[in-house]
């Protein structure tokens, strides 16, 4: 009796002192979004389940990626675990600066990821990120809006019936734009917005040898269509109004619809902050008729380790911990359903409580109606929705983000735009060596 | 003969001077406003002035999720080491170049402020590799190095500039006196220009205080200065203007404090030498 309580207590104090020596302390470079702050939140959590510590490095969105891809590009070893995006994970996986997340435990079930975001977060189908949390677009509007003007949204509305349903919407007198999205410049705002409205109209950044298509027809048609549509029924400005522009707007009853990140479901439907939060309906993103792609995007907010890093035990405890599906049971549990990290995990829609949130289905029915492998009507050599997956993209769509948002400004025609965009791709791809 | 100003004229140029200076405070009491106000309110139109419900919520969501006191900390010690270590270095360059020019002084001087033109992001790499190499990369001591270099042109220009005021002959009759260089330096020309010295000091340790791109980019978490404490509260998701302006009331309000009582030094030292 005595012996074996005296081998139960050397047995747990080993276990406390391994775990003591092998306790380390990871940092974290994170984006400042509600998702991952309530993370850091949770964070004694995850220490008191390894030892290990955590520091986190939060920044602003586009400081974080110039910091998190100087470090990465010159082996600073300043974090041991980085949040990135579906752009930057194919490319850096294939470079190999990240460590593959081909060895995650049984329990963890990465077979449970959502086969868009397992499959926008590998390169060559090694997983390189864990999805923390993931988002398409959809499309946002004011059910009472909708039901004064004698209308009824589909599930699956056209371009053309947005069109329609902004114009019944619209009134000018009482400060209701029929319509918010997002022109402001920059490839993942306005730039991200415009690519996706290109794809349902049948456009394509490149042809299948690299050719820029901005002088196709299928381009001037969603240009023209958008500048219309906004100069008819959007805000006043609009090509300066990126996400948090529109979102305000929309907490303000001052549109009729929005169609933007899924993830606005949850701000637009919080009563602390929406003044229309009991009347919103949602809708997959639109597509133009007869074309067979929808408006809608991908992306993730994933976890990924620096090749290089001292620290990968303890980083990958961490990305199981964090993206795992007791995390999300853990923020259930505290803050209710409506508050997981959502567009990760297929149980998370297989929740019977989940299913009652009201913007959950057409979540799930947004991510799997889109496909990064295959974005377009026609084919391309990309990887990509609402960008292209090849480093020359950012810096490129940037610059013609810039030439849109001036169209949509006045300063310039659409043809403009479209023959500087022409022009832009053209010289980029060329000085790359694509063509 | 002075011109006779008149009260009518007197209550314009008042006028003037206040509407001036409030037109230039007005984004900073409007920071500081919108700090007290619920998100909601912060993204208000028509924009909510006065009229709303203050509250003290998001100081305590910025306490609760920074550790404040670390931020500021770093933020003093970069501040006040570049400046210091600024000091040390820019003073005997200031004398040299002040009292015993040579030909070329001249265009050291161009020279060195056309450093300040170059953009920082065209030197990001070089400085980052170089950190890693020396083990530079997250600390007080970098940061501290990389401020004062970043700064150092302006304050010998500074210097420079209010050394050329002190007449030379007070000097020269030290000299006669048997003073040694340290001496003339240290007891003669470095109190008789203490109000230019102070600004310059002020001057630097806002600058320093201010520079958000190395801060930003050569910090991670044991150097992280204030500029790094305001990055964390913007959102590219959500609304975050209540509280982002929380923190940055948090981060301006040791210099905006720092300015105010040292503000008579400040216009004395900037305008030393302005009339003769």
């Amino acid at each position: 009796m005595h012996l074996s309580s005296a081998l139960r207590a050397a047995t747990a104090l080993s276990l406390i002192m391994v775990g003591a020596a092998q306790a380390e302390t990871i940092t974290i470079a994170t984006v400042n979004n509600g998702d991952m702050i309530r993370m850091q939140g949770y964070t004694d959590d995850f220490t008191a389940k390894t030892g290990h510590e955590v520091e986190w490095v939060t920044l602003e969105e586009n400081v974080l990626r110039q910091r998190v891809t100087t470090d990465i590009t010159t082996k600073g070893g300043q974090f041991d675990i980085m949040t990135i995006g579906m752009y930057e994970t194919p490319i850096w996986g294939a470079n190999g600066w990240l460590v593959p997340l081909d060895d995650l435990s049984a329990e963890y079930d990465v077979d449970d990821i959502l086969p868009a975001m397992r499959g926008g977060l590998s390169h060559d189908g090694t997983l390189y990120a864990a999805p923390f949390y993931g988002e398409s677009s959809m499309v946002m509007y004011r059910t009472d809006l909708m039901e004064k003007a004698g209308l009824e949204m589909p599930d699956a509305p056209t371009w053309q019936f947005i069109r329609e349903a902004a114009a019944a919407m619209d009134d000018p007198a009482n400060d209701i734009n029929g319509i918010c999205l997002r022109g402001k410049a920059g490839w993942g705002e306005g730039g991200a917005f415009i690519t996706v409205t290109g794809n349902s109209f049948g456009a394509r950044w490149f042809d299948e040898e690299w050719n820029a298509q901005f002088d196709q027809p299928q381009w001037k048609a969603a240009l023209d269509f958008y500048v219309s549509l906004m100069n008819d029924y959007g805000p006043e400005g609009y090509a300066t109004n990126g996400f948090n522009e529109n979102l305000s707007l929309f907490q303000q009853g001052k549109c009729g619809m929005w169609i933007d990140a899924t993830v606005a479901a949850s701000f637009v439907t919080n009563p602390n902050d929406s003044t229309v939060a009991d009347h919103v309906g949602f809708a997959l993103a639109p597509n133009a008729e007869g074309v067979e792609k929808r408006s809608n995007w991908l992306w993730a907010w994933a976890l990924a380790i620096p090749a290089g890093t001292q620290k990968e035990e303890a980083a990958k405890a961490f990305i199981e911990w964090a993206t795992s599906k007791d995390y999300i049971e853990l923020v259930a549990s505290k803050e209710g359903w409506a508050n997981v990290p959502p567009g990760a995990r297929t149980s998370l829609y297989e929740t019977p409580e989940y299913q009652e949130v009201p913007f959950a289905k057409m979540t799930l029915d947004s991510i799997n109606a889109a496909d990064p492998t295959n974005p377009t009507v026609d084919p391309v050599p990309y990887v990509g929705i609402q960008f292209v997956a090849i480093p020359e993209f950012a810096g490129m769509a940037t610059e013609v983000s810039q030439e849109f948002s001036a169209a949509y400004a006045g300063q310039q025609s659409v043809d403009e735009a479209l023959a500087k965009a022409q022009a832009i791709a053209t010289e980029v791809m060329e000085a790359a060596g694509y063509r | 003969m002075a011109r006779a100003v008149t009260p009518r004229r007197k209550l314009i140029n008042t006028g003037l001077a206040w509407a001036i200076g409030l037109l230039i405070f007005f984004p900073i009491l409007w920071t500081i406003l919108t700090s007290f106000k619920t998100e909601a309110q912060a993204i208000a139109s028509p924009p909510l002035f006065l009229g709303f419900d203050w509250t003290l919520e998001n100081y305590g969501v910025v306490m609760e999720r920074s550790d404040y006191g670390r931020f500021l900390m770093n933020s003093i010690i970069i501040a006040g080491g570049s400046t210091i270590l600024g000091l040390i270095v820019a003073v005997p360059a200031a004398w040299s170049m002040a009292f015993v020019p040579s030909r070329r002084t001249k265009d050291i001087l161009l020279w060195m402020l056309s450093t300040k033109m170059l953009p920082a992001v065209g030197v990001l790499y070089p400085i980052y590799l170089l950190f890693i190499e020396l083990g530079l990369l997250d600390s007080r001591a970098g940061l501290v190095i990389v401020m004062m270099l970043i700064n150092l042109p302006i304050i010998v220009w500074m210097l420079y500039t209010y050394f050329r005021e002190i007449p030379v002959e007070i000097l020269e009759a030290a000299r006669m006196d048997g003073a040694t260089l340290k001496e003339e330096v240290l007891y003669i020309l470095t109190p008789m220009a203490v109000p230019g010295i102070a600004s310059t000091m002020l001057l630097n340790f806002i600058l320093a205080w201010n520079e958000a791109f190395w801060t930003l980019n050569l910090t991670a978490v044991d150097a992280a200065p204030l500029t790094a404490f305001i990055a964390s509260y913007s959102s590219p998701e959500g609304l975050f203007f209540a509280k982002l302006s929380a923190a940055s009331t948090m981060a301006i309000a040791p210099i905006l404090i720092l300015g105010w009582f040292s503000q008579k030094q400040l216009v004395r030292g900037l305008t030393f030498g302005a009339v003769k």
